[in-house]
């Protein structure tokens, strides 16, 4: 997954504050937490010779842009399906803890993630513990996978 | 939900029984089920096999026939296969063996055979995955890779869930350890406490968990991450050991050890071995080869008499060499066996049960399709921890079942 300061390279660098920050690497930040947009930096835009940089910014932070509400990505092609992060998902052992608690599938539709045809699915993100304002950064779904097919940005 | 119903997967020897499956929504089909068993339901449609004579669509009753034909003029037929087959078709492909006094091997023999030898004669203690996931708080995978070979195996019973005894789980009670050759992608889980040995070292790596045990200083390895090994297991309560094929190519002629281990560490506290088999009835034929013979692989019948024989030279290699006609069910030999033997079977005249087109398929003499076990036919399974499984079938077919075919080659004898 990309970071902060991999973006911060490729912006102008000069702290412009067009954008309405007060520095580039806050605004490479404001990025990664999808509360900006690109096109807000209009330098980068406008000018010729921010070209290269541009067509290499939108190649790197193209998968963000399927990222969820949480920021969680899911890559379907890694997936092995395992269910390793339905089990230990918090919410959803909340949610059927003689399920998803014991190992089994889930078989409500309350769960957060599910495998569905072998790839694991996403659903009820607002239960996620990473959803909203006040939101704790749990990675229990990231850390227990083998495959990295699942990433929060 | 309404429309899904509970299913059984035979895609490994897990056999999860939690699959929800649907034939009503045109999209998603299968709830729950690994990567493994969704290709292992795709198999309903993809390239299914014909019945076919030396390269030319036949009638069933026609490559039944020439099938009984080959195996009856057949001075020393292999039977190869088995470990994706229910134990009722086993139960009639022992008949026809002991009938044509067939060689009998199946691919267990070069992976887990020797392990699930030792614990189904009772040489080393075993349990169930129930048990596991109730009771157990260290888990070693030794040249096994669940994560690739048995998906569901951490997620269902070994590290993630919550059991009786483990209601902090892999947070604060469990214990994953990994001991392979490269870096798995279970040993990605768990990369403080993972041991990499070299092809071959797993003698060494052995011998100095005896070691440390001991209290000596190992001679192989890191020390200082070998003495943290040795007191995670001294501190484990229930511990079980999960050897996969990885082991077998070093400790096949030195299996004393690995008994000498299992014996050492039960002194120290509570461990038990599960193999993670191959096929999804790999420990069905096994056991029932044991009940049979009292040997789990590599046995002969003699022609005349029936009389078992059980030799070094009739391990599948010799076997494979001396086949003047081979019979394949419930696997694909020409592309799972070392290619030297793979190479003097697709020599021989191959008949072949199979429900989906394989390299083996593709080379034989006749090929007669079969319905998949515990998708389109039912039975009974093993699971590769011992537990008996009834199979549901759920797809309808017109095709025969592997029991059926085989009592059919029998009759047509």
């Amino acid at each position: 997954m990309v970071s902060a300061m991999e973006i911060y390279m490729l912006l102008p660098k000069t702290n412009c504050k067009k954008c309405g920050l007060p520095t580039c690497m806050a605004f490479a930040v404001g990025l990664l937490g999808r509360e900006k947009k690109l096109d807000e930096c209009t330098p980068l835009i406008e000018e010729k010779k921010y070209e290269a940089k541009l067509a290499k910014l939108r190649e790197i932070m193209a998968p963000l842009e399927n990222a969820s509400e949480t920021g969680l990505v899911i890559h379907p092609e890694k997936c092995f399906g395992c269910g390793n992060c339905v089990v230990a998902c918090p919410v959803n052992v909340a949610a059927e803890p003689t399920r998803c608690g014991a190992g089994l599938g889930p078989e409500s539709e309350k769960v957060i993630l599910r495998v569905e045809d072998g790839e694991v699915k996403a659903f009820n993100l607002e239960e996620c513990r990473r959803f909203g304002p006040n939101k704790i950064l749990c990675n229990a779904c990231t850390a227990t996978c083998p495959s990295k097919a699942i990433e929060f940005v | 939900m309404t429309d899904y119903n509970y299913k059984s997967c035979t895609g490994c020897a897990l056999i999860c029984e939690d699959i929800l499956y649907s034939d009503k929504e045109a999209v998603t089909q299968a709830r729950n089920i690994c990567r493994k068993g969704q290709a292992h339901y795709q198999s309903l449609f993809a390239e299914r096999t014909k019945p076919m004579i030396e390269g030319r669509e036949a009638s069933l009753d026609q490559a039944i026939a020439r099938a009984a034909e080959i195996l009856k003029g057949a001075k020393s037929p292999l039977i190869y296969g088995w470990s994706n087959s229910s134990s009722e078709a086993q139960a009639v492909g022992m008949d026809l063996a002991e009938r044509i006094g067939a060689a009998v091997d199946d691919p267990s023999t070069y992976c887990e055979g020797l392990f699930m030898e030792m614990v189904l004669k009772g040489e080393v203690p075993s349990c169930t995955l129930d048990d596991v996931r109730n009771y157990a708080d260290t888990s070693i995978f030794w040249g096994s890779d669940p994560s690739s070979s048995q998906p569901r195996h951490l997620s269902r019973f070994s590290y993630f869930p919550r059991g009786e005894k483990r209601q902090k789980s892999y947070e604060e009670e469990r214990t994953c350890i990994v001991v392979d050759v490269r870096e798995s992608p279970t040993a990605r889980l768990c990369p403080n406490t993972t041991y990499r040995v070299g092809p071959g070292e797993d003698v060494q790596f052995l011998e100095a968990i005896l070691n440390v045990l001991e209290g000596k200083i190992p001679k192989f390895g890191d020390k200082k991450k070998m003495i943290e090994l040795g007191s995670v297991l001294k501190k484990t309560e229930y511990g079980v050991i999960f050897p996969g094929r990885g082991i077998f190519p070093s400790l096949q002629d030195k299996m004393e050890l690995f008994s000498d281990l299992m014996a050492r560490l039960n002194e120290v506290s509570t461990f038990k071995a599960i193999p993670v088999a191959g096929g999804f009835n790999t420990r069905g034929f096994n056991q029932l080869l044991l009940d049979r013979t009292g040997y789990v692989k590599s046995v002969s019948f003699q022609q005349d008499n029936g009389k078992i024989i059980h030799r070094p030279e009739d391990s599948l290699a010799g076997a494979a060499k001396r086949a003047d006609a081979l019979l394949a069910f419930g696997s694909d030999p020409l592309a799972e066996l070392p290619v030297g033997v793979a190479r003097a079977l697709a020599k021989v005249p191959m008949v072949v049960i199979d429900s989906c087109r394989s390299i083996t398929s593709d080379e034989a003499r006749v090929v007669i399709p079969s319905a998949i076990s515990g998708l389109e036919a039912g039975g009974t399974a093993i699971r590769t921890d011992g537990m008996k499984v009834s199979l549901e079938p759920f797809m309808k077919t017109d095709r025969l079942a592997e029991k059926q075919i085989l009592t059919r080659i029998m009759e047509a004898m």
